[in-house]
């Protein structure tokens, strides 16, 4: 660090020792530990303030944010893990003993045994931090891995395949709300609206014939030339669309996240607006 | 043993669980609950694992004084203080001295990760020395301060309000914040991508403007033009774009987990 940043530094502290004062005292009526409350809401400003400083270049502020986020947020789910499994759910199950001394109800049953397993593997796990024994470490890993490889196996062949699938596959012309009366009845009735018979054949067309598309525009083991070329041509439109929507989508998502810390600055920080 | 009884667990369980989907009896069910209870138990000491490699690594960048190593200490106050609210429960109506037990146990660490990077004898004595006061000062603050107390044995700690003020006031802001800043990103990209070049540029631009009209404050309710519009591109044909994308995907993640569980895959079981 050369001396332009002590100083900036030095400034940033004074200024932070400053507003946690001012804070402290605009917030002595209203809460009872109005100095723990006004040193939070100014880290979190100044948090807020060190992220965005990352805009201009990549200095220390934004460094010094990124790092206590890392170590906050490890010890945060460290202690969520060991209370809330180990102590609310594995040591219940585990002895009597453990359950008395963690002062949580013991949960007896014949097969309580079989949590010594988890456990053991869980220690081996742990095994890989010795050079020596660290192959051991692999056989939690292969449960893991082989677990969640056969029940992801399961899950997204019926989730993104087989549900996919058959909601793609609908009747083309109508269906129970709207079933198809003939011609006469279609052309007599037409009309723009979203729940009309018109709009609802031509969203189950359009969904039949993007999927497909879709799916052809993925294909590369066949030359896209032809009605397979046209057919991925249309493909690439529809998928644009879709890029099109979850970039506005996307975009409005992170704008209504920068809409809350700004308010969370200009009224809870500066109170400038109410 | 070292490799093939891995690749033996990997085909059993991987088996099982696609196999037990299939079987609706009571015992398929009841084991099926129990692994899956397994793999949450296995996951925490696999944080742990985590936690351990942070550390490690933290502590080996302040000794070995590596590039930005400073900052290593301000990840390990984050790591003791957190862990400390997550143990300690304040008992009285005032905090006492427990945020001075705090400030000289960050200290102590302090001085003990200094004392693991001196080079020279004068330098270790003089940290040694330091971190020695600095532990029975913050021991006897812990054993005379009654206004707090140390919970190893109840969940107390998590009631800590201050872990709690830590996750709304320093993790929820910096987490938001990171992705409030891609909205200046994505602004950016958005100026460069964002041009009627050719018909697929033209039907990004009127898809994602049109998305973006529909939640401008001035354009309300759903029953006005941008609404219905919207409405219909995300539920017709960004549908069957998302569906498509979602079919591939799904083919890929069951081809992958059944390379997995035959053996083809092998990759995360490293070298050695």
């Amino acid at each position: 660090m050369n001396r332009s940043t002590y100083i900036l530094t030095a400034i940033v502290v004074l200024l932070f020792i400053v507003s946690w004062t001012l804070k402290a005292v605009s917030l002595s009526g209203e809460v009872d530990d109005n100095i723990t409350r006004g040193f939070l809401i100014t880290i979190s400003a100044f948090l807020t303030l060190a992220i965005f400083s990352f805009l201009y270049k990549d200095n220390p502020f934004y460094k010094f944010a990124e790092h206590l986020f890392v170590g906050v947020s490890a010890a945060f789910w460290m202690c969520q893990g060991f209370w809330s499994t180990l102590v609310g759910n594995l040591f219940p199950r585990l002895s009597e003993g453990l359950s008395n001394f963690f002062m949580v109800p013991y949960q007896y049953s014949p097969y309580n045994i079989t949590y010594w397993i988890p456990v053991i593997l869980g220690l081996l796990l742990l095994m890989r931090l010795s050079s020596k024994a660290g192959w051991l470490s692999r056989w939690p890993l292969a449960f893991i891995v082989g677990t969640t490889a056969g029940l992801n196996f399961i899950r997204y062949l019926r989730s993104d395949f087989v549900v996919q699938v058959s909601s793609t596959f609908v009747p083309l012309l109508g269906n129970e709300s709207h079933p198809w009366t003939g011609i006469g009845d279609f052309f007599s009735h037409l009309s723009l609206s979203a729940s009309g018979q018109f709009m609802m054949i031509l969203a189950n067309w359009i969904i039949f014939l993007g999927v497909i598309c879709g799916l052809i525009y993925f294909f590369f083991s066949k030359e896209h030339k032809g009605v397979f070329g046209f057919a991925s041509r249309i493909g690439i439109w529809v998928l644009m669309i879709t890029f099109g929507a979850s970039f506005g989508y996307t975009v409005m998502g992170r704008i209504s996240l920068l809409v809350g810390r700004l308010t969370f600055l200009f009224r809870d920080w500066l109170e400038i607006i109410s | 043993m070292k490799r093939q009884l891995p690749f033996v667990l990997v085909f059993i369980f991987g088996l099982f669980m696609m196999f037990q989907y299939f079987v609706p009896h009571e015992i398929s069910e009841w084991i099926y609950e129990f692994l899956l209870d397994w793999i949450v138990i296995i996951g925490i000491f696999a944080l742990a694992l985590g936690l351990w490699s942070l550390f490690r690594v933290s502590v080996d960048k302040i000794k070995m004084r590596k590039d930005n190593w400073g900052y290593s200490y301000i990840t390990l106050a984050g790591l003791f203080v957190m862990v400390a609210f997550g143990f300690t429960h304040r008992v009285a109506d005032a905090w006492g001295l427990y945020f001075i037990w705090i400030l000289l146990s960050l200290l102590c660490l302090g001085s003990l990760m200094q004392l693991r990077a001196a080079t020279n004898s004068r330098q270790k004595k003089m940290y040694f020395a330091s971190a020695l006061i600095l532990l029975i000062l913050s021991t006897l603050v812990a054993v005379f301060d009654d206004t707090w107390r140390f919970y190893f044995y109840t969940a107390e700690g998590l009631e800590n309000s201050m872990f709690r003020a830590f996750f709304d006031y320093i993790l929820l802001p910096i987490l938001s914040t990171m992705f409030a800043l891609l909205a200046f990103f994505i602004a950016s990209a958005a100026y460069r991508a964002f041009r009627a070049r050719n018909v697929l540029a033209t039907l990004l631009l009127l898809a994602a403007l049109l998305v973006m009209i529909r939640f401008n404050p001035w354009i309300q309710g759903d029953e006005a033009w941008a609404s219905k519009a919207s409405n219909w591109l995300m539920n017709v044909p960004n549908l069957a774009a998302q569906r498509a994308i979602v079919i591939g995907i799904g083919l890929g993640i069951v081809a992958t987990a059944l390379k997995v569980i035959l053996g083809i895959e092998r990759g995360y079981m490293g070298k050695g």
